[in-house]
């Protein structure tokens, strides 16, 4: 078998060298009643030529050659070929996590530059060396906040990308935490007065995400003076982060859960992307996740080490901050790349195409008859729009012209039927979005 | 350095600043296509939360700068495409390359989890295959492909184990932990809301199953085994531990790590096991990236099946597959979308290549272990005898006499080219050094290793300072990682100026 | 390092120095060389109760965490807020500088069932047998 560098011969001679007769004797410590006899009932062995035939068959069973505009937590961004360079490479590719710091300082200082990078988009003091994704990273920082203010109710935003909410239920349930949503208002902004009327000094953080799942862009000023009024925490969850080109960090937030899979990570059918949890040097006790701090060897050279290890599981056991042990090293060394790649400018530029597409999809699917915006307040690159029709059947007629239509908002929002959630990214075409809104007309024209 | 050194040398090695540090305005290393549609007037669309200017402090430099920097970067790391890695209980096998290339096809990568199932049926197969491999593999009954990576897979398997209780009225309070336990066991149980009790091994470092029948009272939830435990030893009575748990209505939780020295040989399932999770990044060989992302997939016996995480992949009429969101018993959702499907295809592809013949891979980890047992026995101290599967643990107890503990050792081995083994755990073994070599390696770097293991102890006899002081040989010498914990500095920031000799 | 007679030790290496009903406490010598350099130290807010047998606070070093244990019941009247920037004092000075906090204590008498210094020597020189054992 082409991945074990052993032939016949050297088994043998190193069972001679141990003293055993056969390799069977090495696992005589199992019980022989329950030692398999036959071999596992697996599909292959298949050459490396068949391995990728099986792949090509299925993807080639999936959405090949249609448009898209979906977003709704994952988007298309444009990704440089560099960046896969770089991370192909094996010593980035096959390294073990940065525990040995003399022999790691290409993934530690990576990282270092990462972290900073995550600090410089949100206007943070201290970001982490990532976690799995932005779902749990927002689990992470409410579970943070709670350790902060010692406080177990937990205000959030309905307009919580539906899937954050349902993880972070997953885990408040053994935690002792009671969540509560806060509704959002006509222009799609989170309801500041039922937010007033909910805060009490019980509250440990109030989580709000911008832009949120309607594509609306959140003020996090009042919301920051309205929390911090009662003692609470705000936490800001993003999930576009290329928002952040043309958009003001949520510097007033005190603690930043954010997804970066926008910043160079394929959408890979949901994962793997990564989470970054950001917040102010003063809570960096209370931080979960690996992070990577600077110093300096015994010759005064500067290097880079993981740090404040205690917070982490292999040393606080029980009471660790949390019980992550990988991050998505890869993943944010690819986003370290890429942003390098894009640079101040090149963000910029992206966040600036983006705002244009949509703005113009909008304009020109308002032209349609029956078709309206949702909601007045300010958005960045997604819209929430409202049809005379079922989304799913309008969506159906899209589907046989090979476009992959909006989110369907009913599903997860029931007050929200015949609502569509619509992005458009610097990858959309013109072609694609004049194409999209003359299709979409045919399909309001069709009879019911 | 002499020849006894045969693995490693020294080289020029390329030295390179913060990227931050090369920046300068108007550099630019990605272009993007000319806008096609008419220019948005930003500070009109987006009012007051316009910003004004770009990300204060981004870099800005060139594609080539991009280019050198992180590939200056990458030739100070270590890596299993240069070697070996001993790190006991990580598994650090071969990354097969072609796992790469299909992870990546169009139509693979990039594929919308929220695009229509009918779109969606190669990702769907790709899953129910995976599924059914695993299942084969463990000797379940279900499996959930959701969790993240391991940790996330424990917490998963305790919630699991959790519902399952309330559903039969009693969450009940406590999970029993051996001592020897990673460290993710207990914190992962205060997550899932129990009581951790840790239990003391027994002389040979296995559970004390006499003493365990007394501490299963009807409190107990759970008790999370490691098997082979994390000395590299099966544990023999671990059916016995089952039924003991078993009569008084707990469950045994396997911690999944050390499944290379089991796949193909025996089957968790069969020894008594209700649920465990697998480490797709160490058994499966999916690469560990400089620490991620990895793959926990949980599976579980029947009577967990109802409590799954969602969303969870059903065959509907004519083979259609599909995934379903809601399931009135689930435990909920653990993460957004559907698990991380770039490292499911990476594992399912080396299923594939390896098929039925997977147990050469587990013969091949467990032959190279009792091999590099076989040869340093003596040498360094074996604290626990009973026969090495995948892995050996030794100790630092011969060494010590001069000072020289498993930590010196380790930064010697750096010298002789390799990465140190797994020091100062299990817990359990004072100065442990834990070894697992994995079947990735020949007998050549095995006996590369060996030499260089030998030559250490020797040196901590005759030379103590030279190990104590090592490595010699790296870019950087020992890091203070106490200044790093008082003052940490945990980004770069554009005022801050140190003398860098390193760039 | 010498330990000072007129402290009283516990079993869990505290050190307890009494002047009338307020007593000094800190971590030995022996604690602070298991423990490795100092890196970080939590302790409780002035006017917060410790109860005896209980952890008040923590010290940590790069690679673990210790709970302190209070080693008599009282009323925290001072914390040793210089250790926040110079927790290193705990290695170069465990029985002076390092001090930890100082409590009124509740109930002196708990005073009498601590080790005096012999027997503290003497503990700590069977814990050490015990390790190389």
């Amino acid at each position: 078998m082409r991945y074990l560098p052993k032939s016949p011969a050297e088994r043998k001679d190193m069972l001679a060298a141990i003293g055993a007769k056969s390799i069977d004797d090495l696992f005589s410590s199992i019980p022989e009643r329950y030692r398999l006899r036959e071999a596992l009932k697996l599909p292959g062995p298949l050459s490396e030529t068949e391995v990728i035939d099986f792949f090509k068959a299925r993807a080639a069973e999936n959405s090949g050659g249609y448009s898209s505009f979906l977003g709704a937590g994952v988007y298309n961004h444009l990704r440089s070929v560099v960046t896969d360079a770089i991370i192909q490479r094996g010593e980035f590719l096959t390294s073990y996590t940065p525990y040995q710091a003399e022999i790691t300082q290409g993934t530690l200082q990576a990282i270092f530059e990462f972290q900073t990078l995550m600090c410089q988009l949100t206007g943070q003091e201290v970001a982490n060396a990532s976690m799995y994704d932005g779902s749990t990273a927002t689990t992470e920082a409410v579970l943070m906040a709670e350790r902060l203010t010692g406080r177990r109710r937990i205000l959030v935003a309905r307009s919580l990308h539906p899937e954050y909410r349902d993880v972070l239920k997953t885990y408040a349930k053994n935690s002792g935490l009671h969540v509560e949503e806060i509704g959002y208002g006509a222009n799609g902004t989170l309801d500041q007065k039922a937010l007033h009327s909910a805060l009490k000094d019980d509250v440990a953080a109030v989580v709000v995400q911008s832009p949120n799942f309607f594509g609306v862009i959140e003020s996090l000023s009042p919301l920051a003076d309205a929390a911090h009024s009662s003692g609470a925490l705000l936490v800001a969850a993003i999930t576009e982060g290329v928002s952040l080109g043309l958009l003001n960090p949520p510097a007033e937030a005190d603690i930043v859960a954010m997804e970066a899979q926008s910043f160079g990570l394929a959408p890979s059918y949901g994962g793997p992307f990564a989470g970054v949890v950001a917040s102010r040097d003063k809570f960096v006790r209370q931080m979960p996740g690996r992070l990577t701090g600077q110093t300096t060897d015994s010759e005064g050279r500067r290097g880079f080490v993981l740090t404040l290890a205690t917070r982490e599981q292999h040393i606080r056991r029980e009471k660790a901050t949390s019980n992550i042990c990988t991050n998505q090293a890869l993943c944010a060394l690819a986003v370290t790349v890429h942003l390098t790649l894009l640079g101040k400018e090149g963000l910029r530029e992206m966040a600036h195409q983006n705002l244009s597409k949509a703005q113009f999809a909008l304009s020109e699917l308002e032209k349609i008859p029956g078709v309206r915006r949702a909601f007045a307040a300010p958005f960045f690159n997604e819209f929430t729009i409202e049809l005379p029709r079922s989304v799913k059947i309008v969506n159906a007629y899209l589907l046989r012209e090979k476009i992959i239509g909006p989110f369907v908002l009913g599903t997860a929002y029931p007050e929200l039927t015949k609502h569509a959630l619509v992005c458009v990214t610097e990858t959309t075409t013109r072609a694609e979005i004049d194409r999209f809104a003359a299709v979409l007309r045919r399909a309001l024209e069709q009879p019911l | 350095m002499t020849d006894k050194i045969k693995k490693a040398s020294t080289h020029p090695s390329q030295n390179e600043g913060l990227i931050f540090e090369k920046s300068s305005p108007g550099k630019r290393a990605f272009e993007l296509p000319p806008l096609d549609v008419p220019a948005a007037e930003p500070a009109k669309a987006l009012g007051a939360n316009y910003r004004r200017e770009g990300v204060e402090g981004f870099p800005e430099v060139s594609e080539i700068e991009v280019i050198r920097h992180f590939t200056r970067l990458s030739t100070w790391n270590y890596a299993i495409d240069l070697g070996m890695y001993p790190l006991g209980s990580c598994t650090m096998k071969y990354n097969p390359r072609v796992n790469e290339f299909v992870a990546r096809l169009d139509g693979i990568a990039t594929e919308h989890p929220y695009q229509p199932q009918e779109l969606s049926q190669g990702c769907l197969k790709i899953l129910q295959l995976l599924e059914k491999c695993l299942l084969e593999i463990t000797g379940m009954d279900a499996v959930t492909l959701q969790p993240a990576a391991g940790a996330q897979g424990e917490l998963t398997g305790l919630l699991l184990i959790r519902a399952y209780h309330e559903k039969n009225g009693n969450p009940r309070k406590k999970v029993l932990i051996p001592d020897s336990a990673h460290g993710t066991n207990p914190a992962t149980a205060v997550i899932a809301g129990y009581e951790v009790e840790n239990i003391k091994s027994e002389s040979h470092g296995q559970i004390d199953v006499d003493k365990l029948r007394d501490l299963v009272t009807p409190d107990v939830a759970a008790l999370m085994i490691t098997n082979p435990s994390t000395l590299g030893i099966f544990e023999e009575r671990i059916p016995e531990i089952a039924e003991i748990l078993h009569a008084k209505g707990a469950l045994l939780y396997m911690d999944g790590a050390n499944m290379n020295a089991l796949t193909g040989i025996t089957r968790p399932g069969d020894l008594g096991v209700d649920v465990m999770h697998l480490n797709l990044h160490k058994t499966f060989s999916t690469p560990h990236g400089g620490g991620g992302p990895g793959a926990g997939p949980v599976a579980m016996k029947k009577i967990l099946e109802p409590f799954r995480p969602v969303p969870i992949l059903v065959e509907k009429e004519a083979g259609r597959l599909a995934l379903e969101q809601i399931r009135p018993d689930s435990i909920g959702r653990v993460k957004a979308f559907s698990g991380n499907f770039g490292v499911l295809v990476r594992a399912l592809a080396y299923i594939l290549a390896y098929g039925p013949g997977v147990r050469q891979a587990t013969e091949d980890a467990v032959l190279n272990a009792n091999y590099i047992r076989k040869h340093l026995e003596g040498v360094y101290e074996l604290p626990y005898s009973l026969p090495s599967m995948h892995e050996v643990v030794f100790s630092d107890a011969l060494q010590k006499k001069n000072g020289v503990s498993t930590m010196d050792i380790a930064k010697r081995l750096i010298d002789y080219g390799f990465h140190p083994y797994t020091t100062a755990f299990p817990l359990i073994v004072p100065g442990a050094l834990m070894i697992e070599p994995t079947e990735s390696e020949s007998r050549e770097e095995c006996d590369l290793f060996i030499d260089a293991m030998r030559s250490i102890a020797e040196e901590a006899a005759t030379n103590p300072e030279l190990v104590k002081t090592a490595p010699h040989t790296t870019r950087v010498r020992r890091l203070d990682e106490v200044g790093a914990a008082r003052k940490p500095i945990l980004r770069w920031k554009p005022q801050v100026s140190r003398t860098e000799a390193a760039d | 390092m010498a330990y000072p007679a007129n402290y009283r030790y516990t079993k869990e290496h505290e050190w307890v120095d009494v002047k009338g009903d307020v007593a000094a406490i800190g971590i030995t010598d022996y604690a602070q060389h298991e423990l490795g350099d100092v890196v970080f130290v939590e302790l409780p807010k002035v006017g917060s109760k410790i109860e005896a047998g209980k952890t008040f606070g923590t010290v940590e070093s790069v690679k673990a965490v210790s709970d302190i244990y209070a080693p008599a019941s009282g009323e925290v009247v001072e914390a040793n807020d210089v250790l926040h920037n110079t927790p290193e004092k705990i290695n170069t000075d465990p029985h002076g500088g390092g001090w930890l906090i100082k409590i009124r204590l509740a109930n002196p008498a708990e005073i009498s069932g601590l080790m005096d210094t012999a027997a503290y020597e003497a503990y700590i020189a069977s814990q050490s047998k015990e390790a190389s054992a």
